[in-house]
């Protein structure tokens, strides 16, 4: 099997780190055996606890009982999906599978969030984080998505704390792509470098909504219609915030950008004092008004548009003011509040606040408590990302089953009603989960994947012809995407025969034909097939006439094909 | 010609039958197989003169209707632009619109648009829905809504009842996966048509697949599973359909490609037409880049401009002459007007409370102005409309009843087209 990233299991790891690590599970696992009044291991986290005692609570409340746990495998496949972005491989299914520790779940996180599998699961991160912070437009001259993700990439394979995180991305300067000979690249630049046309709308809108979860881009005209506590002035002090930084076009002999460099300058002001440097704004009734950094929460800052220096006599002068924008940002109570909701929401499908980014007094959340605990306790955590993930996906709401126990159910937010979490909500994977997962079914070369996926995706991406480069994607289930499982390059790669394949290596195993569908099924659906899909499948190799190998090209292309492969359930 | 695209019609019927032959015992994949069958006995000819149609021209970025459809010359919002007379009496348009000017017969503008959401996303959704954006409800838009009434009139129909040209219109919302927007470029290539297996390979994995699929619906997930099913079938109907050709604009006489003119707006309006006449209920055709903050006269008069002149005219005229503008409503609107203010870059910025809209053909008033804004453009000085009004009275045209009803899964109904009123001079 080739694999740019070995994975080794099955017993202690040749690397030292490895070794230190499995020696302290086994005698984790030891002492935790040891202890006879300790219940199940997920309660063991205080957090959990904390999680399930909440969702449980407003269960009781609103009268509705949860369905039974999912089985083990349907939670294995869910996680490896959701924490590193792909399916697991066959030997990770059945290393699961065959683990009869009681904290066998504990145990799987732990290494899904350890050493072994940083880099995959920073490059999903990094790929959903891509998605957040600059959207799915590849056509953006002003944004470079490889240093994006070389940066977003670094980042949380060093697992930054996401204090730490923001107020990287929100005080950049640098270069906002790599370059030989030059050290300036920072790609956390990408997240401002494109959104700083027209005194920077964008960066003041796409701030506040990403970090902030408010929604303020309406009111760059007007008071918000109807969350009474966004202003329109406050879009503008938010706004002024952002007037030192500029995104310089930087060109390599030619008339083509080759890259951008965010720099920070003095800003003079609107009216030429730059110690008392202020922007102007337009009321709907043609007023004009003046507006300084402030922040959202009322704080001011100083006015000048200076940035930090000291006078001959030594008196400091001046301030950064998207430093200043950072740190205010950082202890706003929204703050972890929005990222948690954010995380949730990836998790279990809705957020406690829909849409996600929307807070506010029009918009409570369905479950304040928890939304408020969980904050708190993330912010404890030091923003420990990896922390907040582990308390969600060891929670009970998560390990539900997502069949339902009837064919209606009262928990439905799919048809507008708040969501309980009595059940796993059923949903499509991501584009970039799919095109991973295929690449796990080929055992396909990594390498060069990250561009592929680029121009894989982009055929699903259509613009809006607006000034603020909003896209839409057609995956979503909808044709185009049916037809591109059906026929595409993809997977025709995923189906191929060629040697050293995945299907390959299936075909050529000594094992009986039953047991190399089985391997398909495990391999796609991380379960077994039934009695009747069996007969199935010898239909399809009665049709061939004993072509085994066409077979299960056949009934792979079914897998891969399937309803039950495409959602994440 | 993209050989990939589709295939030649002879050949794809000779394996459509052949095909058919093997998916006879394919049970499994019931609902959108049948369809499939009984789409081959309906004599398409007959239905193709009965059914109704609607095409959506969507400006996206809010185009400004005060330079276009209802001119203030001489104020000091009016920038620029003369008027000019049309085929009309008493109405008069954009001096850049003189070939449109004279297909106004045809036509009827709305001048008293009048919306409160200015913002592009919240606009777009507003316009297309009828609905201000909810967080607990997604709303279908024109195109969900419209083939969702109208595609079982065509039971010929193979290819998908809602075709947008280009993007940029907005989903199925409550009404689920299946009546999602088929997004087509210009060019109209539809990618991974082709199979890369024999028709009898296809047909048993097609098999194993319904195995697959059903036994994953039989554990009640939820709707998502379902749609996947349905989907897939009509996906597998789409890869052998002859109506494929229709999405090929290339195949029309180089003069009517010409008339329309060679952008992509052109090419999408040639497109709509053919889609219309093979039976599909909506189109929606996306021109793009009226969100003019800047120098917003001189991108009219040289790009934004002649561009709609054309396509539009020629989609008119086209409808018109072949006798099916009858049977088709055709909309022209963006997410809502542009300032009366000219800014301090020559451009004019976001304004939803007074601008314009156009309808023509299906069951419209021709050759009328409705309501007026005030003389320098800033008020609507007469009745003001919705974007509810104006989707009640496109569904009037097309004979869609006003009573239907949506019930949401958890019992809430809802009015189709948020219960709008009728704009009454778009009838007689």
């Amino acid at each position: 099997m080739i694999r740019k990233y070995p994975r080794k299991y099955g017993g202690l790891t040749s690397r030292v780190e490895g070794r230190l690590y499995s020696a302290s599970m086994v005698l984790f696992v030891f002492l935790y055996h040891a202890m006879p009044l300790y219940a199940d291991n997920s309660s063991a986290l205080p957090q959990v606890a904390f999680i399930d005692s909440q969702i449980e609570a407003a269960w009781a409340d609103a009268n509705i009982e949860p369905v039974e746990q999912a089985t083990d495998l349907e939670w294995c496949r869910r996680v490896y999906l959701d924490l590193i972005g792909r399916i697991p491989a066959v030997d990770e299914v059945l290393q699961y599978k065959n683990d009869s520790s009681r904290n066998k779940q504990s145990v799987l996180i732990d290494r899904l969030l350890g050493a072994e599998y940083s880099y995959e699961y920073a490059k999903h991160w990094s790929n959903v984080w891509t998605t957040i912070l600059v959207g799915r437009d590849t056509d953006n001259r002003m944004i470079d998505r490889d240093g994006m993700r070389k940066y977003l990439q670094s980042a949380w394979e060093s697992n930054i704390p996401y204090d730490q995180f923001v107020e990287e991305l929100l005080t950049a300067t640098g270069d906002n792509a790599t370059r030989e000979e030059s050290t300036l690249f920072n790609g956390a630049t990408n997240f401002l470098s494109g959104k700083l046309a027209d005194g920077g709308l964008q960066a003041t809108a796409k701030t506040a909504q990403i970090f902030l979860g408010l929604q303020v881009q309406c009111t760059q005209c007007h008071n918000h219609p109807f969350n009474s506590g966004v202003k329109q002035n406050q879009f503008w002090e938010l706004n002024a915030f952002f007037r030192q930084t500029r995104a310089l076009r930087r060109f390599d002999g030619g008339r083509r950008v080759a890259w951008i460099e965010l720099v920070d300058e003095d800003f003079a002001g609107q009216g030429g004092d730059p110690n008392e440097a202020e922007i102007f704004y337009e009321l709907r009734n043609g007023l004009v008004k003046v507006a300084y950094p402030v922040f959202v929460d009322g704080t001011e800052i100083s006015r000048s548009g200076l940035l930090p220096g000291v006078l001959d006599d030594g008196t400091p002068y001046g301030v950064n003011r998207r430093r200043e924008l950072a740190t205010l940002i950082r202890s706003n109570p929204l703050f972890p509040k929005a990222v948690v909701n954010r995380v949730w929401a990836y998790f279990l499908g809705y957020g406690f606040i829909a849409p996600i980014d929307d807070f506010g007094a029009h918009n409570p959340p369905t479950h304040p408590a928890l939304l408020d605990g969980l904050s708190q306790r993330f912010a404890e955590y030091s923003y420990d990302l990896k922390s907040l993930m582990r308390w969600i996906v060891l929670s009970r709401p998560y390990s539900l089953s997502s069949r339902m126990k009837a064919r209606s159910t009262t928990d439905a937010p799919d048809s507008g009603e708040q969501p309980h979490f009595s059940r796993f909500y059923v949903r499509q994977m991501q584009p970039e989960q799919l095109y991973d997962s295929l690449l796990v079914a080929t055992e396909a070369d990594h390498s060069e994947a990250a561009g592929r996926q680029d121009r894989w995706l982009s055929q699903f991406v259509t613009a809006f012809g607006t000034d603020e480069g909003d896209s839409s994607t057609t995956f979503n289930g909808t044709i185009p995407q049916i037809l591109m499982l059906f026929n595409g390059d993809l997977i025709q790669a995923a189906t191929s025969l060629d040697q050293d394949g995945f299907l390959d290596q299936v075909v050529a195993a000594n094992q009986t034909n039953r047991d190399k569908i089985n391997a398909l099924y495990v391999a796609a659906l991380a379960r077994w097939p039934s009695s009747s899909e069996l007969r199935y499948a010898n239909h399809v190799l009665l049709a061939r006439k004993g072509q085994v190998k066409e077979a299960l090209q056949d009934v792979w292309w079914a897998l891969l094909n399937s309803n039950e492969f495409i959602l994440n359930h | 010609m993209d050989k990939k695209s589709y295939r030649s019609e002879t050949c794809v019927q000779r394996s459509r039958r052949h095909f058919l032959s093997h998916l006879g015992g394919l049970a499994a994949l019931s609902t959108p197989f049948t369809s499939f069958t009984n789409s081959l006995l309906a004599n398409a000819e007959e239905l193709k003169k009965q059914h109704k149609s609607a095409i959506l021209l969507w400006m996206g970025g809010g185009p400004s209707t005060m330079d276009i459809w209802d001119l203030k010359p001489g104020q000091a919002t009016g920038g620029p632009f003369q008027q000019i007379s049309t085929s009309v009496d008493g109405i008069a348009i954009s001096e850049h619109m003189p070939m449109t000017a004279k297909q106004m017969h045809h036509l009827a503008i709305v001048r008293s648009m009048s919306t409160r959401e200015a913002d592009h996303q919240r606009g777009r959704y507003y316009m297309h829905t009828g609905f201000v954006p909810n967080p607990n409800v997604e709303h279908p838009g024109y195109g969900s809504l419209i083939a969702h009434e109208l595609a079982t009139a065509v039971p010929s129909l193979e290819i998908p009842p809602f075709v947008s040209v280009g993007g940029g219109s907005v989903g199925p919302g409550f009404l689920g996966t299946t009546w999602a927007p088929f997004v087509v470029s210009s060019q109209g290539d539809v990618k991974n048509l082709e199979s890369s297996v024999s028709q009898e390979r296809l047909v048993s994995r097609l098999q194993m697949l319904a195995a697959i699929e059903n036994r994953f619906i039989q554990e009640r997930r939820g709707q998502l599973p379902e749609d996947h099913r349905e989907v897939v079938g009509k996906s597998v109907q789409l890869m052998s359909s002859s109506q494929l050709a229709a999405f090929q604009v290339s195949e029309e006489p180089a003069s009517v490609q010409e008339r329309y003119g060679e952008t992509d707006f052109g090419r999408g309006c040639l497109m709509a037409r053919r889609l219309v006449e093979v039976g599909v209920p909506f189109v929606e055709v996306n021109l793009g880049g009226w969100d003019n903050h800047s120098n917003i006269f001189g991108t009219l008069a040289d790009q934004r401009l002649p561009n709609l002149d054309r396509a539009m005219s020629a989609l008119i005229a086209d409808l018109a002459d072949r006798g099916i503008l009858d049977t088709t409503a055709v909309i022209w609107m963006g997410e809502f007007g542009r300032t009366p203010t000219i800014n301090g870059n020559g451009g004019r910025d976001h304004w939803a409370r007074s601008w314009s809209a156009v309808v023509g053909g299906a069951g419209f008033n021709r050759g009328v102005v409705v309501g007026e804004t005030s003389a320098d453009g800033r008020e609507v000085a007469s009745e003001p409309y919705s974007s509810q009004d104006l989707m009640t009275s496109v569904l009037k045209a097309l004979d869609i009843s006003l009573e239907t009803t949506f019930r949401a899964k958890n019992g809430r109904p809802m009015k189709i087209a948020n219960g709008g009123q009728v704009i009454p001079g778009l009838f007689s």
